[in-house]
């Protein structure tokens, strides 16, 4: 459905977007305090941040689309270009690169045919370098989804890959 | 395991994916919240944790009960304050806050409850960064608990004292962690630091008294209330008070994470707990506490791990999470890893970060690729000053510098053989 949304055109954000981003509204004093928020309910339903939903969520905080570009464009985890179903964010920090983050990386784009940042042709992955995880002692390391996958050798790479 | 000497981690079992609310109460939890609420006035839980010696598990080591202490006395009921908890856990090399959230997330709760009716707060948020989801579903399950058990919401276990906790996923930048920054990502801004002073504990969220507390630091709370102030200093083994979760990854046997006494010695961490370097690998050297901490080196091993001595041997314990340097990894293909992590987490606010980061960056890149001149190196050692202390908006750039002047230091000759042109060429795995 949320497909059918970009294809056809932008038709505004859909009611359960509206009321999910008013939700998080309440819980600040200020309403543009759930900029970050809104983005992210936005991203959940449509994977990325277009254009005309930035303009329609700058609308409903009543802020200006210049103010929420601001916001959208500096924080790593909101997509202002269209990213795969999944998005695989490997760990390139300091431990994950001593224990093989290049290798993972590699393994990935070639499997994937992708460059950082491309969409796969079935438009199922967009693979993404991401800072420390917070599993260290697991490295190399990597986020697919919301899943976090640890100790990635080869064979954990290709299961990945595989599903 | 006696659950005294581990009141952080008593919860966490290997077997248990987490600790539900019937495992947490069931050890004594929220008896230090009844404790602190029913007996003791805010004025009198802020000095015992005080007393006690907690000092902020962010890395900088700030006295918790002293920082508290700064907020002004409320002078009328419409004044807020606020109570942040930064759970932005983004230093590379740091893996603490993650196991406590996950593992135990009451223990947190209880101890941003205790904490907020210290500084009288009727609202709380916890800034959690965006990636830590499992973390964001328990959070959100045990919050929802102790609502539905009084612990949280309008008259907390019958008193007078209300609060609400919000959980804010944040969408990814490690400035985010900086407090004044971390205030502005709540508000729904640009996550750039603000201008110190005032400092947030006299103006911070929407202008009003704000504490912003580590994961780690709250979670010590609870047992503090519960257990005593004794007992609490009881537990260090150097300097300072209570327990800590050091953490080592890197080439060792046994990458991983434990709760010990403060003051436990390094060599201890590295050689029992993570088992040593694996075989075939040697120890060149250390970041003791993240990726902004200097180097130290094997020599330094016996030095204990609390703020002040580690301090005293040239670095910091900064999150007390060790990355270790084994002799197969080029500490300055390392330090350029860590400068291009730190080029691109700059919030670019002030010229010397925003340039300067960069221009350390292209230089290790030249040096790297055999273009480089000894000249290169004074420049990276007049980049450490420029950056250092006092110079930038922020602490991200002096932090920035630790690895990149301790390395320069200690393992200049590596240096120099990329430049003279008989570098060994050093890849990572
Ligand atoms: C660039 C930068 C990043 C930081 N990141 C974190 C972080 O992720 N988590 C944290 O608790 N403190 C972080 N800090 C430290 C905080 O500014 C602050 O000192 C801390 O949250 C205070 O809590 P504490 O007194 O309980 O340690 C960071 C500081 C800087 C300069
Ligand atoms: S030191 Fe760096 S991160 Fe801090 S304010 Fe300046 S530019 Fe931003």
């Amino acid at each position: 459905m949320d497909e059918l949304i970009e294809k056809s055109g932008f038709e505004g954000l859909s009611p359960t977007e509206i009321q999910e981003i008013t939700a998080e509204m309440g819980h600040y004093e200020d309403k543009t305090a759930a900029s970050i928020e809104a983005l992210k309910i936005v991203q959940k339903h449509r994977r990325w941040v277009s254009d005309p939903c930035l303009v329609a969520v700058s609308e409903l905080l009543g802020i200006s689309t210049a103010q929420l570009e601001g916001v959208a464009t500096f924080y790593n985890l909101i997509y202002r270009q269209p990213v795969g179903k999944t998005v695989i964010h490997y760990c390139n920090s300091v431990t994950c690169w001593m224990m093989g983050a290049e290798r993972v990386r590699e393994q990935l784009c070639r499997h994937l045919n992708v460059k950082l940042g491309e969409m796969s042709a079935d438009g199922e992955y967009t693979v993404l370098p991401i800072v420390c995880l917070g599993a260290c002692d697991h490295a190399p390391v990597a986020l697919v989804g919301d899943q976090l996958k640890l100790d990635l050798t080869d064979n954990a790479v290709n299961e990945i890959l595989k599903r | 395991m006696d659950i005294m000497d581990k009141p952080l981690t008593k919860n966490i079992l290997p077997d248990r994916a987490f600790a539900t609310l019937a495992d947490y109460e069931s050890t004594g939890g929220y008896q230090g919240l009844r404790q602190a609420i029913t007996q003791l006035q805010p004025k009198e839980v802020r000095q015992w944790v005080k007393d006690a010696g907690l000092r902020g598990r962010g890395g900088a080591g700030f006295n918790t009960g002293l920082k508290w202490g700064l907020v002004p006395e409320k002078k009328t009921n419409d004044t807020k304050h606020y109570l942040v908890v930064n759970a932005d856990e983004m230093e590379p090399g740091t893996f603490k806050d993650r196991f406590l959230l996950e593992r135990d997330p009451h223990q947190l709760i209880e101890g941003i409850i205790i904490a907020a009716y210290a500084i009288q707060a009727n609202t709380a948020y916890i800034f959690l960064r965006g990636e830590y989801h499992l973390a964001a579903q328990r959070l959100t399950h045990a919050l929802q608990e102790a609502r539905t058990k009084n612990y949280l919401g309008e008259h907390v276990l019958n008193t007078g004292f209300s609060l609400e906790i919000h959980l804010h996923t944040s969408a990814g930048r490690y400035i985010c962690g900086e407090e004044s920054a971390l205030l502005n990502a709540l508000e729904g801004k640009r996550a750039t630091p603000r201008a110190k002073p005032p400092f947030a504990v006299v103006s911070g969220l929407w202008g009003w008294p704000t504490v912003v507390n580590n994961v780690e630091t709250l979670c010590n709370v609870p047992h503090i209330l519960q257990y005593g102030v004794e007992w609490y200093q009881s537990l260090g083994r150097g300097l300072d008070k209570g327990t800590k979760l050091f953490g080592v990854s890197g080439r060792v046997k046994c990458p991983g994470l434990w709760e010990l006494p403060m003051g436990t010695p390094i060599r201890e961490i590295i050689e029992e707990h993570a088992g040593g370097m694996q075989d075939g690998y040697k120890l060149r050297g250390f970041l003791p506490g993240g990726a902004s901490t200097d180097f130290m080196l094997p020599e330094q091993l016996d030095v204990l791990m609390d703020y002040d001595t580690v301090a005293k041997a040239g670095s910091r314990m900064g999150t007390g999470t060790i990355i270790v340097l084994d002799d197969k990894t080029c500490p300055v293909q390392m330090v350029l890893n860590l400068e291009e992590f730190f080029a691109q987490e700059s919030c670019g606010w002030c010229t010397p970060c925003r340039d300067g980061l960069p221009w350390t960056v292209t230089l290790l890149k030249d040096i790297i690729a055999g273009h480089g001149r000894m000249e290169d190196l004074d420049t990276l050692a007049g980049l450490t000053r420029m950056l250092g202390p006092g110079n930038t908006f922020c602490a991200l750039a002096p932090g920035a510098m630790e690895p990149l002047q301790s390395a320069l230091k200690y393992f200049r000759a590596d240096f120099e053989r990329y430049i003279v042109g008989h570098n060994v060429v050093m890849e990572p795995a």
